[in-house]
């Protein structure tokens, strides 16, 4: 298979107005994905289902991915005037990146057996905007993953013909798998709380004896 | 929600003669969570007119454990038992899938005794899924469970080599990143050749069962079949796109764990109905018969895991990686993205039987509520891992 | 001629009831509870802590470092380290659990408290016949109920028991080695003796 830059050269002369970039995969896997913008995004797909030298035809997998507001320090060498020399010194910059929801489509081909090509798209914010065009007109298997995206992260998919929650009860609000998500305010009884649990054990029931008889045990006694 | 004949899509009406006795609305009957055939608590909305369905909805979700999420706040190490919970008939398959993306994801190299145990593992959890599957599926069919019991029968032998060797029969939490958890002892090694050696006589007891039998060929022949087209556009993977004529088999494709260095071939349906998906799978366990026989005899002796891998305090470099294994149901993948801690930052597993469900609704229409049954359970689902 | 096909299998399944008669393999029944059949070695089910000796305090060879709490992925295990210390099984005052729970409803036998414990003192048990007859207490088993002698660990695993104790044998032997080798070293302390009958 041909390489990532290959690929995105080829798209970007078949579909023009694309805009894609590379992302890369710092770990040894070298899986490195190409981000496609939400408009073309379909004619994108399109074009590398229906392309003989790729012809990837199997979506194998959709994944979505929630990413918190962020901020990125980075350090950077750069020549300075300090006291009328000049200088390099190190300053560190701030980059505020906001958060999106990305959905990521790892896409095989069964007619050439190649693959993995990873495709992944943003929602331009988390809020109302959080919507994605859905690539299930081109690849059938989209249809329940897309869904759980939804259900689980309220990416809303433009196209979807039957977008409804899929694995949790209909009227359920929220959506569990953010990261910014908030358990409901029940509790139930739990004997070994660990950590930020015990915080809120405490306010449901009495916090439990920190002994359990143990100081009665005698150096060289039998156990009871 | 009442539908009537007239508001069907002209190519879903019965045919004329049928239509003047039924002016009537179709009827919805929600094959419920609690069903002795669904494999699990799965529920199908079907839309009736008499006995075919006109429109089936399947619903998940209650199953649900929010595996994913609880991947998110456990370290690599703490979620492989929950792995084993996935499908919970093949953990060692499961296990296998998470240690090879975690693997992938931090560049860990495994040494070959445990790629060969790890392979011997494999092939007899299909061996096992693949028995209790027919077992099953001629359950639902009506065979009042004898063949069930024959081939649970063969699955306690296996079940016990599991014991024997990790320590638990079905929650075997037994691969590790980078190798194995126990070693093999030769005493095991006889034990599991002398059970792999009589196995093809069990999978000839069952052909002559089932294969020639005329009830199963008359309910399961012509009934529900897919087309290579439908199947590969749907992500279907396993012995059931297999069965549509697609060869594609993750053994092959990504040769994954050694297994080039094994010769065995794949068996192809023509018509990609529920008598080839039968049958895929009774030749499938005959090829995994000769691919134990092969993995035990070229077994090397040699240390079973990495020893620079930490069990605690394991945290894998920034990145991601997605990696993939043929399990007895199909593509079972696992999609780490890791940002340097002892926790994934998304854990996503990717269901084979999940994602073969997509086309029930395709398959079924047409059929009537008997070959509902035939036709869910020949998908092979288990609703661990359809809800996770 | 029809029906050929249920004909060979019935044939099959006369074989199999036949045949049961005659062939072990084939009645594969275990008339339980009257006979059992044998556990391998290696089967786990629930946790349990070792003590040395007979004395299940003074023995205990948890030190309550908290790791096997940290580690466990259902977060099952609650330890509550003591203010005082007692000696270990080579003389060295350490820390031991005041209270040490286990919840059992949670506990999935996953076995990674025996893996990452560093000081031998978690064991996997093979009972599994613990039914009771209430519902919630019963499933918390504290420390007394959960510490069990070494004796009990060498009847029920003999092979991983003999593996343990070489080591914990091996290592007091390298400590008091290394007391005795010091320039101007006290005599070893009279240490605990670890494989006491």
């Amino acid at each position: 298979m041909e390489a990532l830059e290959q690929i995105k050269a080829r798209v970007e002369a078949a579909v023009p107005a694309a805009k894609i970039e590379i992302v890369q995969n710092a770990s040894p896997s070298q899986q490195h994905s190409l981000m496609i913008d939400n408009e073309h995004a379909r004619d994108v797909a399109k074009w590398l289902r229906d392309d003989p030298a790729l012809r990837l035809d199997f979506c194998s997998d959709v994944t979505g991915v929630d990413w918190l507001d962020r901020t990125l320090k980075k350090t950077i060498k750069v020549k300075k005037v300090v006291d009328g020399e000049e200088k390099e010194v190190t300053e560190t910059t701030e980059e505020k990146i906001p958060g999106y929801i990305e959905a990521v489509y790892h896409l095989y081909s069964m007619t050439h057996k190649h693959g993995p090509v990873i495709i992944r798209m943003r929602t331009p914010d988390r809020g109302e905007n959080s919507r994605l065009p859905s690539l299930m007109p081109i690849w059938r298997s989209a249809e329940f993953q897309e869904r759980e995206i939804f259900d689980l992260y309220g990416v809303k998919f433009d196209g979807h013909p039957d977008l409804r929650r899929i694995l949790m009860w209909d009227e359920f609000e929220d959506y569990p798998m953010r990261k910014d998500y908030r358990e409901p305010d029940d509790y139930e009884y739990e004997p070994t709380p660990h950590d930020d649990v015990v915080e809120k054990a405490k306010r449901y029931y009495a916090s439990r004896p920190q002994s359990d008889g143990a100081e009665g045990i005698v150096e060289g006694a039998k156990p009871a | 929600m009442s539908a009537t004949v007239e508001t069907l899509e002209a190519m879903e009406r019965p045919p004329v003669s049928m239509g003047s006795r039924l002016e009537g609305e179709l009827l919805e009957v929600s094959m419920g969570p609690q069903h002795p055939s669904t494999h699990g608590v799965f529920r199908m909305n079907v839309a009736l007119e008499g006995e075919i369905v006109r429109k089936l909805k399947p619903v998940f979700g209650y199953l649900h454990r929010n595996h994913e999420k609880i991947g998110e706040n456990t370290s690599y190490l703490g979620s492989m038992p929950y792995t084993d919970r996935l499908d919970y008939f093949c953990s060692m398959t499961n296990n296998w899938a998470y240690a090879l993306s975690v693997e992938k994801l931090a560049g860990i190299e495994v040494p070959e005794r445990a790629e060969y145990l790890r392979v011997i593992l494999a092939e007899l959890t299909r061996l096992q899924n693949h028995a209790s599957l027919l077992g099953f599926l001629l359950n639902d069919m009506g065979a009042w469970g004898t063949p069930l019991m024959y081939a649970f029968r063969e699955r306690e032998k296996i079940l016990d080599l599991f014991e024997s060797l990790s320590g638990s029969r079905m929650m075997c939490d037994y691969m590790r990143f980078g190798g194995c958890r126990v070693d093999a002892s030769p005493e095991w090694l006889d034990y599991a050749k002398k059970i792999v050696d009589r196995f093809p006589r069990f999978v000839d007891e069952l052909e002559q069962l089932i294969v020639g039998n005329e009830v199963v060929i008359a309910r399961t022949q012509n009934v529900g079949n897919v087309s290579a087209e439908l199947a590969v556009s749907a992500g279907i993977t396993g012995p059931m796109l297999r069965a549509c004529g697609v060869n594609y088999d993750l053994r092959k494709v990504d040769g994954y764990g050694f297994y080039p260095r094994f010769k065995f071939r794949i068996p192809l349906g023509e018509h990609g109905d529920t008598y080839d998906r039968l049958m895929m799978r009774l030749l499938e366990m005959r090829e995994s018969v000769g691919i134990l026989r092969q993995a035990f005899e070229q077994l090397p002796s040699g240390p079973i895991i990495n020893p620079k891998v930490k069990i605690r305090a394991f945290r894998p470099p920034v990145g991601e990686a997605y990696g993939r294994i043929e399990a007895p149901k199909g593509e079972l993948g696992f999609y780490l993205i890791s940002d340097g801690g002892p926790n994934p930052y998304r854990y996503r597993v990717r269901p084979p039987s999940f994602i073969n469900l997509t086309i029930l609704e395709d398959m079924c229409l047409g059929h009537t509520v008997a070959d509902v049954m035939v036709i869910l359970g020949s998908v092979d689902i288990v609703m661990g891992e359809v809800d996770r | 001629m029809i029906g050929t096909g249920i004909l060979k299998g019935m044939a099959v399944t006369a074989r199999n009831f036949v045949g049961s008669y005659f062939d072990k393999e084939r009645l594969v029944t275990v008339q339980y509870p009257e006979e059992r059949n044998p556990l391998p070695e290696n089967y786990r089910n629930f946790p349990f802590l070792i003590y040395d000796g007979d004395d299940a305090h003074a023995g205990l060879r948890c030190v309550a470092c908290k790791i096997c709490e940290k580690e466990c992925p259902p977060q099952c295990i609650y330890i509550v380290k003591s203010e005082d210390k007692k000696p270990d099984y080579m003389g060295k005052p350490q820390f031991y659990p005041k209270v040490f729970d286990i919840d059992v409803s949670v506990c999935m036998s996953c076995q990674i408290c025996v893996e990452v414990c560093p000081f031998e003192a978690i064991k996997m048990d093979k009972d599994f016949e613990l039914s009771t007859r209430e519902r919630f207490d019963a499933l918390l088993m504290r420390k007394d109920a959960l510490a069990k002698s070494n004796d009990y660990y060498r009847r029920i695993s003999p092979s991983d028991a003999r593996e343990v104790d070489a080591k914990l044998a091996a290592a007091a032997e390298a400590a008091a080695k290394k007391k005795a080798a010091a320039p101007g070293a006290m005599p070893p302390a009279a240490a605990v003796p670890v494989a006491s009958n």
